[in-house]
């Protein structure tokens, strides 16, 4: 009877989507690695999309293992971010509209990042997700993993801390 | 001392022909018996945090894995090519905007396949690392390990 009707999926997905991008698109090293981010309602996934420069041995050929590592922290660090937000976001806290490159979230830190190296990354495309294990007030821990071809079998695997920043947002200052 | 100078000349050639490495612009300033020292310029491409300027931790940790691999590939009981099996980073401070970064790696022990390294970045400031990191490599034996 008073129930309000849910939102026109559209507001939804612009809604969700323009915060994200606000996440992502500010950052040139993520442009660098060419990097993108998909969302499916909460989950990201990370997308890196194979081009030569990011080969570490040309010989196998095999992915860089400094890009490996990147790509899984910058997954991290994403994911963390979004986790940070998303509240905000869906209960109206947060206007995407306002987020822009001087004013965006406000990311947090890597303290530091163990990466496993499982086996060598192919010369294709790779996909990462990232689980937030431990939030608090201080600091994260975030397991990464990322894959190829088989969901499976991830060629590397990542556990990092973070920094939480101390206020919600970073005002242009 | 001078036996191991084919093998430098050619962990050199495999490192400065990593694709990788070229586009980050890393220049490699020395390598020797078990340590490499390489510089990464200031490059606006690789920022982590527009707001800041500060390079973002990836391309630091690049500049650690490649600089540690060819402290592997330099070492007389080792040769490339080399893998990364485990490599922990600490991220100290943020680098300082519009500085190079120099990494310097130590190959401190190796067995029969697999190696230790322990390694810091810097800016200008060599007070304080910006990043340091301690991993384990595997590697292809080289000459002189057959007895």
């Amino acid at each position: 009877m008073t129930r309000k009707p849910p939102e026109p999926v559209q507001v939804v997905k612009q809604r969700r989507d323009g915060a994200l991008r606000a996440l992502v698109d500010g950052i040139p090293y993520i442009r660098f690695l060419g990097m993108e981010v998909e969302r499916r309602g909460d989950e990201l996934t990370a997308l890196l999309r194979y081009a030569d420069h990011l080969i570490g041995d040309p010989r196998l050929p095999a992915l860089h293992g400094g890009v490996t590592a990147a790509f899984l922290e910058v997954t991290a660090i994403i994911e963390l971010g979004w986790t940070m937000i998303w509240e905000d976001l869906e209960a109206k806290r947060l206007d995407p509209s306002s987020l822009s490159l001087q004013h965006m979230p406000r990311l947090p830190r890597t303290i530091d990042l163990s990466v496993d190296y499982l086996r060598p990354g192919l010369p294709r495309d790779a996909y990462a997700r990232a689980r937030v294990i431990r939030s608090g007030r201080r600091y994260a821990s975030v397991f990464v993993e990322c894959w190829q071809d088989n969901r499976a079998r991830p060629f590397a695997q990542a556990t990092g801390h973070f920094t939480m920043p101390t206020e919600g947002h970073r005002g242009p200052q | 001392m001078a036996e191991t100078e084919p093998q430098i000349a050619a962990a050199r050639r495999m490192f400065a022909a990593i694709p990788q490495v070229a586009a980050l612009g890393i220049v490699i300033d020395e390598m020797a018996p078990g340590k490499a020292r390489m510089t990464m310029p200031y490059d606006a491409r690789l920022v982590g945090d527009p707001v800041t300027g500060v390079i973002h931790g990836g391309a630091v940790s690049t500049l650690l894995d490649t600089c540690s691999g060819a402290a592997v590939a330099c070492h007389p009981q080792a040769a490339g090519p080399t893998a990364t099996i485990d490599l922990r980073i600490n991220y100290i401070r943020p680098a300082d905007p519009g500085q190079a970064i120099t990494a310097r790696a130590e190959c401190y022990h190796v067995t029969r396949s697999f190696a230790f390294i322990r390694a810091t970045a810097h800016d200008d400031d060599t007070s304080l690392p910006v990043a340091e990191a301690v991993g384990t490599f595997t590697f292809e034996a080289g000459p002189r390990v057959a007895t």
